[in-house]
């Protein structure tokens, strides 16, 4: 069944068009990234799947029912905020049970179910406290809390771990992951990061200027972009000028290269390339390498295990003819 | 759990309130044109359609002989204002007002500079509610304080006796216009009374203006070879002047309107206040009472378009 | 040379600083000397002796009480209807960018920047003009009008402080506009509504310019003191009024700075 249907759907402030006749079908259980740049609109859709919007033009189911006209706190779709968003004045246990609370359930049956909730996101015996109190991975496990006693049938995340560090951040993905397999609930989560995108969405819309520029599995928007904002923005695709790629025997298209298909040196079934280094850094893991070949700029990610080659040095690199993309809607 | 659903609408809270909040929802203008209607039939209506009828009848004018309003658009009441008396009146006010206001500043700028660079911590509280206690007590308490203080056989004179400097105090008291029999009839002691009352309206002003200046900007005029009194002149001063400025409307303002200090603390000679409060009281000319309180909210408002040229708002 | 904030003042700087606040305290501090003073006839300094005395004859003085009892009350419905008006104003005004707001702000803070007598009189030729009788109301009227504005800054300062995402969030758990207004709103906003409502108290206890134009005959305390102020009657009475108008208006202003200090973490630990 579909979760979230979005059918033409426009919302304008003014003369800018925040988001520009999308259309859009999340399934139900699945886990959809809308990924993109600060101001690219996807914030804006995960509004008006809150009920904070209301569409300028444009049909919005949800489950099947039509959402536009529904005011938020009749959706049954719940939010966790990028800045938490914690009532300062309440408890954690409190904060966690405020959604039962408006709703009429009775006082211990909501506590209950908040505890189950806190423990739920590994925060048990934390009620008392205060969100003043808690660290900022703690506050952003009460705000998931908080949404999911509700039992949603969709849940909206906004940017929910741009706030955490590194380390913190990698293990929340993980958790959030198996937190959605656990529950079956849709989750819809915007970011600006593609990595978060990639590694824990089923599926990924990628957003520029109000409009969807590619829907697909992690693997479909990486391996196959179909613009170039989508190949630059997604896994820093190379984007190689048509003249380049038909000087490589391919037609006169744009084409997309990913870095860590690219290898030093030439091999059998290989279409080799030659260029003049231009910069060269050490990662550690790998080593980025950048290349003018015939006008076009290629940038490689090398193994470690290689020498990397010194700036100025004119180098071979090769790849295998099914890692270039071509790239028809090129914009 | 009782409370899983599985619509993805719900139907909501039943009743009235739940149906209310809907229809606000859909409609925020409504609620919003709610919220302002009480609030502003208070201040739009009542309160701005008594100043303007107040000011419409400066321009009618009193009949000599019945006492009568003449309900007849005029300009002889404003007229009025320039003969000598009236005209004396409005000048010493405005003049008394400017005074008060440069005096306060120069008594303000070291308690509010000191609590914007110096006090830290308990110090910054003892300074806020120093300022702050005085500036809220009560008005006439404070007026009946300095009635104690300026009388005859008050503090005043007695701390001048004890210091044997009583002839510097008749001296004072022997030159004209600002002498009189006592301090507390004249207007040394309107002057001393005006500035205790709103002196206190000028130091926050300065203070929130100067904490935005950033300390090392005074280090650096000091580094750069200035002295004491040119990093005041040319650092410290530009920079509080929106502050001044800021708090000057309060002080202008509030000296300028006043009736009751001159009053209980003064010579018998006029305020524009009195001047306003015997027009509508005993005399019963209430179109030379309107005409007469038209001059300071003109002032004010010259002042006002002043001060916002200045950035003197952002200190507010 | 840093600055390190804790350079010391220079000497003439804390004698300035220091001055300047003793100049403001002093004079106060010299009423509760008066209120035991045994003189009745004159302001005599030092005082001949000192008498419990005064406060008895005080309490024993109806007038005092009446007009005391008269403030209180106006003061209380003054402040209720400037709460609920500086508060309405307030939250429209934050919560949506309309045409007009600016006008708004300047038309509450209009009667306190405009001189008291202004809008005495104003208010006095309008009551006779619609042929309104003096009575405990029409002193209400004029004293809610400038305790609004006390109540509008501190809810508006407070109202800018609440995220928005906090009222997002409510509605995103199903609370309905009231429920938010209730739950939400009400307990961030509510120590500095009752700061407000404390200076707004204070306000109005102690007004009276613009209380001679709209109380006709009766008399609250800062009338009753004008009075003797203007004709000294009682001196002694009117120096243990004095010392006692000084004590319950210091309470207000306390507890509102005390308010707004703790309110202000509350409010900001939100983030």
């Amino acid at each position: 069944m579909t979760a979230v249907l979005f059918q033409q759907v426009s919302r304008h402030f003014g003369a800018v068009r925040a988001v520009d006749n999308v259309d859009l079908a999340i399934a139900e259980g699945e886990f959809f990234a809308m990924l993109g740049p600060s101001g690219s609109g996807k914030t804006t859709c995960l509004r008006l799947m809150a009920g904070f919007e209301q569409p300028t033009s444009g049909h919005i189911e949800i489950f099947g029912e039509t959402a536009e006209g529904v005011p938020p706190y009749r959706r049954n779709v719940n939010t966790v905020f990028q800045d938490y968003a914690l009532f300062p004045h309440l408890s954690i246990l409190e904060n966690v049970a405020y959604g039962l609370m408006v709703k009429g359930v009775g006082k211990i049956e909501r506590l209950k179910a908040a505890e189950d909730a806190l423990a739920m996101v590994k925060l048990p015996g934390y009620g008392a406290r205060r969100p003043g109190q808690l660290s900022g991975g703690q506050r952003q496990r009460v705000a998931l809390a908080r949404a999911l006693v509700n039992r949603p049938r969709v849940l909206l995340l906004d940017e929910p771990l741009g706030a955490l560090d590194l380390k913190l951040r990698e293990q929340m993905q993980e958790e959030l992951k198996s937190l959605q397999k656990s529950l079956g609930i849709t989750f819809v989560f915007v970011t600006h990061d593609q990595g978060e995108a990639l590694s824990m969405a089923d599926r990924i819309a990628v957003f520029s200027e109000g409009r969807i520029q590619q829907l697909g599995t992690p693997e479909e928007v990486y391996k196959r972009p179909q613009t170039r904002f989508v190949a630059d923005f997604v896994g820093s695709s190379n984007v190689l000028p048509p003249d380049f790629v038909e000087s490589l025997g391919f037609g006169k298209h744009h084409a997309s290269l990913r870095p860590e298909a690219i290898a030093l040196g030439d091999g059998p079934g290989r279409k080799p390339f030659s260029g003049r280094v231009t910069a060269a850094s050490f990662l550690g893991a790998a080593s980025r390498v950048t290349v003018e070949a015939a006008g076009a700029r290629v940038a490689a990610m090398l193994p470690a295990s290689v020498a990397v080659p010194a700036q100025g040095d004119t180098v071979t690199l090769s790849f295998l003819p099914e890692d270039l993309h071509i790239m028809d809607g090129a914009r | 759990m009782s409370i899983v659903t599985d619509t993805s609408i719900l139907a909501g809270r039943q009743g009235p309130s739940g149906r209310l909040s809907d229809f606000f929802w859909r409609n925020p203008r409504i609620l919003l044109f709610l919220m302002l209607t009480p609030p502003l039939t208070w201040l739009g209506v009542i309160y701005l359609g008594s100043l303007f009828a107040l000011l419409l009848q400066s321009f009618f004018s009193i009949d000599d002989f019945s006492g009568l309003i003449n309900y007849e658009f005029t300009l002889a009441t404003y007229k009025q204002l320039l003969i000598p008396s009236n005209f004396d009146i409005i000048l010493r006010t405005v003049l008394m007002a400017a005074l008060v206001t440069l005096a306060s500043a120069v008594i303000a700028f070291p308690i509010a500079y000191y609590a914007a660079r110096y006090a830290r911590g308990k110090w910054k509280v003892i300074f806020y509610l120093g300022v702050m206690l005085p500036l809220w007590s009560s008005y006439l308490v404070k007026i009946y304080a300095w009635k104690l203080i300026l009388a005859k056989e008050g503090i005043l004179t007695w701390l001048f006796a004890k210091l044997h400097l009583l002839w510097l105090l008749d001296a004072w008291l022997s030159l004209p216009v600002v002498g009189g029999a006592s301090l507390s009839i004249s207007y040394t002691g309107t002057f001393i009374v005006f500035i205790y009352v709103w002196m206190p309206f000028m130091i926050l002003p300065i203070q929130a203006a100067l904490e935005r200046v950033p300390g090392n900007l005074i280090e650096a005029s000091a580094d750069l070879g200035g002295n004491p009194a040119q990093t005041f002149r040319h650092v410290l001063f530009p920079l509080a002047l929106p502050g001044i400025i800021a708090g000057s409307i309060f002080t202008f303002s509030l000296t300028l309107g006043d009736y009751i200090i001159p009053q209980i603390i003064g010579s018998s000679r006029l305020f524009i206040g009195q001047a306003v409060y015997a027009q509508q009281g005993t005399a019963g000319n209430i179109p030379l009472a309107a005409a007469f309180s038209v001059v300071p909210i003109v002032i004010m408002g010259l002042y006002l378009w002043m001060a916002k040229r200045q950035g003197a708002f952002d200190a507010l | 040379m840093r600055s390190d904030g804790n350079a010391s003042a220079p000497l003439g700087l804390k004698i300035a600083a220091g001055a300047g606040l003793a100049f403001l305290h002093l004079p106060i501090l010299l009423i509760f000397l008066y209120a035991f003073t045994t003189e009745e006839k004159s302001y005599q300094f030092p005082p001949p002796g000192y008498t419990l005395k005064w406060l008895s004859v005080a309490w024993s003085r109806p007038d005092v009480w009446d007009a005391l009892w008269l403030s209180v009350r106006v003061a209380s419905i003054s402040t209720a209807v400037a709460l609920v008006l500086g508060t309405l104003c307030a939250a429209a005004v934050s919560r949506t960018k309309f045409f007009g707001r600016e006008t708004i702000s300047l038309l509450v803070i209009l009667p306190i920047a405009l001189p008291g007598i202004i809008t005495g009189i104003a208010l006095r030729s309008a009551f006779s003009f619609v042929e309104i009788p003096f009575s405990f109301w029409t002193i209400v009227l004029g004293h809610a009008t400038f305790c609004v504005v006390v109540v509008y800054n501190n809810a508006v300062a407070r109202f800018r402080r609440i995220s928005g995402s906090l009222v997002e969030a409510s509605m995103d758990l199903g609370a309905d506009s009231f429920q938010t207004f209730r739950h939400v709103i009400l307990p961030n906003i509510g120590t500095a509504l009752l700061a407000g409502g404390m200076l707004a108290f204070a306000l109005s206890f102690d007004e009276v310019i613009v209380t001679t134009f709209t109380a006709g005959q009766q008399s609250t305390l800062p009338i009753w003191m004008l009075e003797e102020l203007v004709r000294p009657r009682q001196r002694p009475v009117t120096n243990v009024v004095a010392m006692v108008v000084v004590l319950v208006t210091f309470l207000p202003i306390l507890g509102a700075y005390y308010l707004t200090r703790d309110g202000d973490q509350v409010a900001g630990s939100g983030k």
